[in-house]
């Protein structure tokens, strides 16, 4: 009923909506609903329940309506990759804006959207290049920031001066008919011509993946040219309008003072906001979750006040994302840097794709197409050739000084993937109607180059890549060693400068790192983060990472992790087996063997130190199979009930994972008691306390869960120094509530945290270490806690130091690390000795 | 070759120029460095290494002073350390450092790639027995670790222990229980580290100027 009448009013609201709007042309579109809307107020009695306001939300609804068409695009394009293999996605997009293009064409007869430059460079632009300088190489762009430079300045005012005079010389020559253009008209053609395009290189070159030097050669150059065009292209336009007479030496010295205070200048102002972003970013610490809107937000300020003082906006963005990358990754949470990563390349991507369409979509425009075929086809070829005769006599020079030289297929790959794209394009539509007047042809023969290097040339990249042998990006797994290598050669080639003594590259960037860890790090770096940042500790940590999932996953597969890192099965087991063994007394047994061994005796074999834990898998499936019964039995009955209830709540400043304490003091409690259980079997010889049975548990457990509720402010700094009393314990706590002792100083010498006793200890120990020991049988795992490796926690070996340097407050985990750490620095031999001291011949 | 007359009263240049492959520009200027290093002596201790004031804070130049004073290094017929090197044997060592040059055959560039590794590999075999013990290896990354950075000692020791893991899981694969691993072979070297691009990493630019005086 109501939906009905809702629908009918809202009928009728359209309609006369509609008629109004129809029916009244003469006012303004804003004046027009407003209007509308208060006539129909006034002619109708009672206030509307729905009214049709197109024109109030306009503007942001088509937006949007144009980010979800090209979003879509993109989708249907990524959806056969036969295709996207052969055609590069950027060329597709393109396509993509044809089509639509000539749909709205169909509809509009006239081009109602095409892409403006203010759009361009204000909205579009900026996120993409951020996200090229926030994800930048650093080592690799300064490395070969000396090559850039030269194909970026030079080579840009080369190809600016080649195209714009030979096209000059053309003209005068006669070859394109009789058109109005001067040669300060083509020379600044040229030079709004002349730049490789961050955006359409970037697209063509992440899905051709040549080698990383021949990338950041293309790449880099691509991002750091902009600083020439855009002095170029200012410098030739004021010519343009003084008029050739009043050029004089004067002007010109300007221009070339002008270049470089818009270069530098700009990589300076984008210096600075990097700077400040770090320096922020160190005291965001309470503020997490917008601390990643000020990557975007001072980014996009470098970008407008590089603007705002006519300096080169890219570039500032450039840099800001450069210098800023290294110190907010460690100052910020993690999840913070995921959160921009992730938003940087959605933001990039999504502007990227919007240009590309929109490219497609300006072609189909009459006003813009005015043919001349010989200056369409002279531009093509003159960029072309002189991009390579720049290419290959400037990397003739170069290969003089470089280290690695730059070979053939490189140069002509460099040379081909002299990419035009939206920044060409937006100049030219840049270009003053009143100074220019063939402004149509320079923007049509733009589009003609730009969709001649995006779509043939992007097409033909790859093919030419492989038929060229083209030395790819070799990619490698993350691993610790190659790190630890790279670091290595750092040094030596750094001694080896400095032996040799020479000032090299080496000797430079060894200087530099020096500085900067000294005082920028110092000074943009959270204390906190300073320590743990180095580039071998990430790898690590990745690693440990993806250790950890594994482990999650391999261990979800088998049940819950909760009963895996729960050894109070092991008690149950060992009644069960111990029962049938019991007549095999083992009083002397070895402290570390006498808990595990009893457990399971029937596997046991010689303990043999183990070199690699894989390695224990295959023997521990088989292992597996024959526990599986007891397994299942032992689940079912102390299968850890997850108390985990979500409390659905929501907050704008908080994303956490309620992290019920009830779960944790209950997982603390358990482990802390088994830790000790299994300490006093293994350490007195002494049998394992009497199993508890489940139900006294459960009661004690809940019991104890209160008690522990009661002194919750104190729980997590004295978790330590918890005791659970002997008696209690005995009794299978049963009877009165156990004791929580908090005896002052009692925490060092509480049995369940001393190194020896820990289970897990043995497997701490890295197996090549522990075959240099005599008597193996105290330090090898046996054979339980072999088995048991990969199903541990704690055996992932990698993690262990990793709660460390944490020093996390959680005491279990402490528990679990200390006493393998400092048992590694008890037992284990020394470290080797240092490199023999000469031997005195 | 005509730079042979420009540098007249070094003969003995050009048999250093064969066998090292250094232009006599670049040999003149290491022999400049020589005797600044050696105090205008013919010989060069380790003190005089140990000396540069540059090399002070490197990690690992232990390691790296070491490997001028190792005869593998320069008479690969031999094993130990010696006192002292001559100037021939210093720009030998140097000459480990060589850039590669621009156009080699396959052949070329492999043995170019095991001859770079095999002075690292000498570095890293502080005992001259042909395999890096996982303790040598150890050693020098926890060096390298602690050393550098800010690497707490415990953290750098568990990054040695993870490395070496990888290690041994690389070069040897999957190992029954009861194997055990002795050590880094050479080939195990070649196999952990045949992703890189030694060839060029392990190269700097011999300048042909001299740039000891620009200090």
């Amino acid at each position: 009923m109501l939906r009905f009448e809702h629908g009918k009013t809202w009928l009728l609201w359209t309609l006369i909506c509609l008629i109004l709007v129809f029916g009244i042309e003469a006012k303004s579109k804003s004046d027009h609903s407003h209007n509308g809307h208060h006539q129909n107020a006034s002619s109708i009695t009672g206030i509307p329940i729905v009214t049709f306001k197109w024109h109030h939300v306009e503007m942001p609804y088509t937006v949007a309506l144009w980010i979800l068409v090209a979003g879509l695009g993109k989708l249907v394009i990524e959806a056969n990759h036969h295709v996207t293999n052969v055609i590069p996605e950027s060329a597709l997009l393109i396509c993509f804006g044809f089509i639509l293009g000539g749909i709205i064409w169909g509809a509009d007869k006239v081009q109602t959207f095409s892409l403006t430059p203010t759009v361009f460079f204000f909205y579009l632009l900026p996120q993409i290049i951020l996200d090229a300088g926030y994800f930048m190489p650093n080592k690799l762009f300064f490395s070969n920031l000396g090559g850039i430079l030269i194909h970026a300045i030079i080579g840009t005012c080369w190809n600016a001066a080649t195209v714009g005079l030979s096209l000059w010389g053309c003209h005068v020559g006669g070859a394109m008919g009789d058109i109005d253009i001067g040669l300060l008209q083509y020379l600044l053609y040229g030079s709004l011509l002349s730049a490789v395009d961050p955006v359409a290189v970037i697209a063509v070159f992440e899905q051709v993946h040549v080698n990383e030097v021949l990338f950041i050669m293309v790449f880099g150059e691509s991002l750091l040219n902009d600083g020439v065009t855009v002095v170029l292209f200012n410098v030739f336009d004021a010519f343009v309008s003084l008029g050739g007479a009043e050029i004089d030496a004067a002007e010109i010295i300007k221009g070339i003072i002008s270049f470089f205070v818009v270069a530098f200048g700009g990589a300076l102002v984008g210096v600075v906001f990097g700077l400040l972003l770090s320096l922020l970013t160190r005291c965001t610490k309470n503020i997490q979750i917008i601390e990643p809107g000020f990557v975007f937000v001072l980014g996009y300020l470098s970008y407008l006040t590089a603007e705002m003082l006519s300096l080169s906006a890219i570039l500032s963005i450039t840099f800001c994302g450069v210098c800023c990358q290294k110190y907010i990754n460690a100052n910020m949470d993690e999840k913070s840097v995921t959160t921009v990563r992730y938003a940087m390349k959605v933001f990039a991507n999504g502007s990227e794709t919007m240009i590309f369409v929109f490219l497609g979509i300006s072609a189909i425009d009459k006003t813009i197409w005015v043919w001349n075929t010989g200056f369409i086809l002279l531009t093509l070829l003159f960029v072309f050739v002189y991009r390579c005769i720049g290419v290959f006599f400037l990397t003739w020079i170069q290969n003089k000084f470089r280290l690695v030289p730059l070979d053939f297929t490189d140069r002509l790959i460099m040379s081909y993937g002299g990419l035009r794209g939206a920044v060409a394009y937006g100049l030219a539509v840049l270009l003053d109607e009143n100074k220019i007047k063939e402004r149509p042809l320079m923007i049509g023969t733009t589009l003609i180059v730009v969709y001649f290097t995006v779509i043939l040339q992007g097409i033909t990249m790859k093919p030419l890549v492989t038929w060229l042998k083209v030395k790819r990006a070799t990619s490698s797994d993350l691993m610790l060693i190659g790190k630890v290598q790279n670091k290595v050669f750092d040094h030596l080639l750094v001694a080896i400068e400095d032996i040799s003594g020479q000032k090299g590259h080496n000797y430079m960037r060894d200087k530099w790192n020096n500085f900067e860890s000294k005082w920028l790090s110092w000074i943009l770096m959270k204390p906190s983060a300073r320590k743990k940042h180095d580039h071998v500790f990430d790898v690590f940590h990745q690693l440990n990472l993806r250790d950890a999932l594994d482990y999650v996953a391999e261990g979800e597969c088998k049940g819950s992790l909760e009963f895996i890192r729960n050894e109070t099965a092991y008690i149950d087991f060992r009644k069960k087996f111990g029962d049938d063994f019991s007549d095999i007394s083992m009083p002397d047994i070895t402290i570390d063997m006498g808990d595990t061994t009893i457990a399971n005796p029937y596997t046991r074999r010689d303990t043999v130190p183990s070199i690699s834990l894989e390695m224990h898998e295959q023997t521990m499936n088989g292992l597996r199979e024959s526990e599986d019964m007891n397994t299942h039995h032992l689940l079912q009955q102390h299968l850890y009930k997850g108390r985990k209830q979500h409390r659905h709540r929501y907050s704008r400043s908080h994303f956490d994972v309620n992290q019920d304490e009830n779960e944790v003091q209950e997982i603390f409690q358990r482990t802390m008691r088994n830790r000790l259980e299994s300490f006093k079997s293994g350490k007195m010889g002494v049998t394992p306390p009497k199993t508890i049975t489940k139900h006294s548990k459960k009661d004690t457990q809940q019991k104890v869960k209160k008690e522990m509720r009661w002194n919750r402010p104190t729980l997590y700094s004295d978790l330590p120094y918890f005791e659970f009393s002997e008696e209690s314990s005995a009794s299978g706590y049963t009877g009165s509530i156990p004791r929580v002792s908090y005896t002052a100083g009692v925490g060092i010498e509480n049995p369940a945290f001393m190194p020896d006793l820990d289970p897990m200890a043995p497997v701490q120990i890295p197996p090549w270490l522990a075959e240099g020991e005599t008597d193996s049988a105290t330090v090898a795992p046996s054979q339980r806690a072999q088995a048991g490796l990969p199903w541990t926690p704690s055996n992932l070996r990698r993690l262990a130091p990793l709660r460390i340097s944490t020093r996390s407050s959680d005491s279990f985990v402490l528990a679990d690390t200390l006493p393998s750490s400092s048992r590694e620095r008890d037992e284990l031999p020394p470290p080797p000795s240092p490199p023999p001291s000469p031997p005195h011949s | 070759m005509g730079a042979l007359q420009s540098i007249p009263g070094h003969p003995e240049y050009s048999d250093l120029s064969d066998k090292t492959g250094f232009s006599f520009e670049q040999i003149s200027v290491l022999h400049k460095r020589f005797k600044q290093l050696s105090h205008n002596e013919d010989t060069l201790h380790r003190d005089d290494l140990s000396a540069i004031p540059d090399l002070s804070c490197n990690p690992i130049r232990a390691q790296i002073i070491e490997a001028f004073f190792d005869q593998r290094n320069f008479s690969p017929s031999e094993e130990g350390t010696v006192e002292e090197i001559r100037f021939e044997e210093f720009l030998v060592v140097m000459s480990h450092f060589r850039p590669p040059r621009h156009s080699m055959s396959e052949e070329q560039r492999e043995s170019v790639r095991k001859d770079k590794l095999r002075f690292l590999f000498n570095m890293h075999d502080t005992d001259n027995d042909g395999t890096i013990t996982l303790q040598e290896y150890r050693h020098v990354v926890e060096e390298l670790l602690s050393r550098s950075g800010a690497l707490g000692k415990e953290t750098a020791k568990s990054i040695a222990d993870a490395a070496m893991l990888e290690v041994a899981s690389i070069s040897v694969g999957h190992m029954e229980p009861d194997e055990f691993y002795e050590g880094i072979t050479f080939e195990h070297f070649l196999k952990l580290l045949s992703g890189f691009d030694i060839e060029h990493k392990m190269s700097i630019r011999f300048l042909n100027v001299d740039t000891t005086l620009c200090k």
